[in-house]
C-alpha cells in the first residue's frame, strides 16, 4: 500500500476500517507494555488515518524520502497511535510494535526518529512540536519545495508558551506550508482542562495570531477528509481544531482521565477488543 | 612568549567566522534579537534571505533550528549565553537529543560582561552544556580563535555551544599560530615543568599574566587554552599532569560545573594530583565595570598567582 498522496486511499469506508485495526493494536501494545498513554492515542487516531490515508505525501517504501511531508506528532505520548498506523502501512512489523516500551524497541515512550523510520520529530517534552514544525516549514520555503508539515498538538499542551511563540512567529514568517491540528480533547494528565486550567477558545487564540483556523469533528472522518483536502490546497498558516474524545472507541476509556496514562489490565482489554470488533 | 598584540572582542570573531561559512549554503543563521551584539548581524546584512529572526523567544528559536536542522540546514543560532539558558530543556530534548548539528552561540559570557549585572553574567553555561551528552562545549580566549572555531564548527556532525565575551580581549594567537588550533584539542600556549594553568575564554590573558609573573620567581610554567570544554582533551591532560604534577584551573564561570570541574573529575579517576581552581566561588556577580568586577569575584592573575603557589606547595608535600 503506497501513501503518496496520488495513490492515497479517500474511500471513506477503508479509513474507518483503517482507524478500527489502528485503535485495535493501541490498546494491545499498551495492555502488553503495561503502561503508555492509550486515551489519547485514540482521541488522535482518527486525524491521523484521515492524514496518511489521504493527502500526505509519504512513501512507505522510503520513510526517509528527503521531499516527503513532514508529520509531527507534538503530543509524543500518544505514540501508539503512530506506530499503529505505521504498522498498518507495512513499515513495522508486529513483534517490533509489540515490543512498544521495552529495552531495545524502537518503539520508544514517546516518539522519536532516531528509533523509528518514518517518524519525523522526537518529542516527549510537551510545547515543542510547533516551533521544530515551523523550523521545517522555513527550510522547505527556503529550498523551494512543496512539502507541506502538519503538526498535532494536544489541547493541554497549548498551556506551554513555546506553542505561542511559535504561532506568533509562523504568521510573520508567513509559513503558508505549516499546519497544525490540535486534538481537543479536552484532558490532560491529571483531570479535565476545566479543573486543571481551562484554555478557552483555542481557535480563537490562533486566529488572533494569525492563522486561518477551521473546526471539525475529529472522528467524523469524511468531514476530515474534506478539511484536509481543502488544507492543503490553501496558501496560509492554518490550524484546525479537532473536537476528539479522549479514549474514543472504548467505552470505558472515553472522557476518563484515568486513561491518559494507564494500560487497560486483561479484562479491560478482552472487553475493549471486543468493543473493537 | 611575546607580548599578545591587541585584538576583539571574542563575540567579533564569531561574526566573522560566520560570515566565512556563508560559501556553504546549508548555512543558516537564527537571532532572538540580539544580532547586533552576538555578532550575526555582519551575516543577516550580506545574507537576509539565510538569516531567520525569530524575536525575544529563545524557547522557539532552538526548536526553529532543530527543525531546519532536520531538513537539511545547519543553522547557527545565537544570543546571550544567559538566554541560551532559558531554553536549556529545549536544546537538551530538541536539538542534543536527536543529535541534530545546531550551532549555539551564547554570547557575553561570564562576569566579565560587566555592567549588565548578575541577570545577564551567566556563569553556569559551560556546566550544564558539557553536562548534555553528544554536546561539543567550546569558549574561545580571542577574536580569532574564536573565528577560527566558529568556522571548524561546520566540521561537526552534533549539536554544540560556544560561549562568546562581550569585551575585547588581548589576543592569544596570531595568524600563524591560530591556524594549529583545533575543536577538541587544548592548545598549549607556553612550555614549563613546574605547573600547569588551564585555562579558558577570557582567563587565558590573566593565565599568560600570571605565567610571566611566576617565571621570574623561578616557576617555569605551562599555559594552555583550553578552548574546548568537552570532548575532554584527555590525551593532554595526561601530559602535562606527568610533565607538571599540579595544575591551576582557571575560568570565567563558577568553580561548580565548568572547566576546573571537567579537570578534576579526569584527574579523581586517572591522575590524582594537586589541583587548585580559580573561577566564581558559587555567588552571582553584581552590576560594574568589567575589570574591577573581575578584581572584585578574584578572577584575577594575581589569584592564579596565588592558586599557583599553592598548587605547587601541595606537590612538594605530598
Amino acid at each position: 500500500m503506497l501513501f503518496m498522496g496520488d495513490g492515497a486511499i479517500h474511500n471513506h469506508q477503508e479509513l474507518k476500517e483503517l482507524a478500527r485495526r489502528c485503535r485495535n493494536d493501541i490498546v494491545k501494545m499498551t495492555h502488553a507494555a503495561k503502561s503508555g498513554h492509550p486515551g489519547g492515542s485514540l482521541s488522535a487516531i482518527d486525524i491521523m488515518v484521515s492524514l496518511y490515508g489521504t493527502i500526505f505525501r509519504f512513501d512507505t517504501n522510503n520513510p526517509n524520502w528527503e521531499d516527503r511531508d513532514r508529520f509531527i506528532m507534538s503530543k509524543g505520548h500518544a505514540s501508539p497511535a503512530m506506530y499503529a498506523l505505521l504498522h498498518q502501512m507495512g513499515i513495522m512489523d508486529e513483534d517490533e510494535m509489540m515490543s512498544f516500551r521495552t529495552l531495545g524497541s524502537v518503539c520508544q515512550g514517546h516518539v522519536d526518529m532516531n528509533w523509528t523510520p518514518g517518524v519525523d520529530f522526537s518529542a516527549g517534552s510537551l510545547g515543542m512540536g510547533l516551533s521544530f514544525g515551523l523550523g521545517c516549514s522555513i527550510a522547505a520555503k527556503m529550498d523551494g519545495s512543496k512539502r507541506k508539515v502538519w503538526v498535532l498538538l494536544g489541547d493541554g499542551e497549548t498551556q506551554e508558551g513555546q506553542i505561542w511563540e511559535a504561532a506568533m512567529a509562523a504568521s510573520y514568517h508567513q509559513a503558508n506550508n505549516l499546519r497544525v491540528i490540535v486534538d481537543r480533547n479536552r484532558i490532560q494528565n491529571d483531570d479535565f482542562m476545566d479543573v486543571q486550567m481551562e484554555v478557552g477558545d483555542i481557535g480563537q487564540k490562533f486566529s488572533s495570531f494569525g492563522w486561518t483556523v477551521k473546526e471539525v469533528n475529529g472522528h467524523d472522518i469524511p468531514a476530515l477528509v474534506d478539511i484536509l483536502e481543502w488544507a492543503n490546497v490553501n496558501e496560509s498558516p492554518i490550524a484546525i481544531i479537532a473536537h476528539t474524545t479522549k479514549g474514543k472507541g472504548v467505552s470505558f476509556m472515553e472522557d476518563n482521565p484515568s486513561f491518559h496514562g494507564m494500560a487497560p489490565n486483561d479484562d479491560e482489554l478482552s472487553i475493549a477488543l471486543e468493543e473493537l470488533k | 612568549m611575546s607580548a599578545p598584540s591587541s585584538g576583539g572582542a571574542s563575540r567579533d570573531g564569531y561574526g566573522k567566522g560566520l560570515l566565512r561559512l556563508s560559501e556553504d549554503p546549508r548555512v543558516v543563521v537564527l537571532e532572538a534579537d540580539l544580532g547586533k551584539s552576538t555578532k550575526s548581524c555582519h551575516f543577516r546584512e550580506k545574507f537576509p534571505e539565510r538569516t531567520v529572526s525569530l524575536g525575544i523567544a529563545e524557547q522557539n528559536m532552538m526548536l526553529v533550528a532543530a527543525g531546519m536542522a532536520s531538513s537539511g540546514k545547519v543553522p547557527f543560532a545565537s544570543t546571550f549565553a544567559i538566554f541560551t539558558e532559558r531554553a536549556f530543556e529545549q536544546i537538551r530534548n530538541g536539538i542534543a537529543r536527536p543529535g541534530f548539528a545546531v550551532h549555539i552561540c551564547g554570547s557575553h559570557g561570564g562576569i566579565h560582561t560587566g555592567t549588565d549585572g548578575s541577570s545577564a553574567q551567566s556563569i553556569e553555561d559551560l556546566g550544564i552544556y558539557r553536562a548534555i551528552p553528544k554536546m561539543t562545549v567550546i569558549h574561545p580566549c580571542d577574536d580569532i580563535s574564536a573565528e577560527e572555531l566558529t568556522v571548524q564548527l561546520l566540521s561537526l556532525d552534533g549539536p554544540s555551544y560556544m560561549r562568546t565575551a562581550r569585551n575585547k580581549t588581548p589576543r592569544a594567537y596570531d595568524e600563524e599560530s591560530v591556524s594549529k588550533i583545533k575543536i577538541g584539542k587544548g592548545s598549549v600556549l607556553s612550555h614549563g615543568s613546574d605547573l600547569a594553568i588551564v585555562a579558558c575564554g577570557v582567563m587565558v590573558h590573566e593565565a599568560m599574566n600570571a605565567a610571566e609573573v611566576l617565571s621570574q620567581k623561578g616557576v617555569d610554567c605551562t599555559v594552555v587554552d583550553m578552548h574546548t570544554i568537552k570532548p575532554f582533551d584527555s590525551q593532554l591532560m595526561e601530559n602535562i599532569a606527568k610533565t607538571c604534577g599540579c595544575i591551576v584551573t582557571a575560568e570565567d564561570h563558577s568553580i561548580i560545573g565548568g572547566l576546573g570541574s571537567s579537570i578534576s573529575e579526569w584527574a579523581a579517576s586517572n591522575h590524582p594530583i594537586p589541583i587548585e581552581m580559580v573561577g566564581v566561588n558559587d555567588r552571582f556577580g553584581e552590576s560594574g565595570g568589567s575589570s574591577e568586577l573581575m578584581e572584585e569575584l578574584g578572577l584575577t592573575s594575581e589569584s592564579i598567582i596565588q592558586a599557583s603557589l599553592r598548587a605547587i606547595k601541595r606537590k612538594n608535600t605530598v
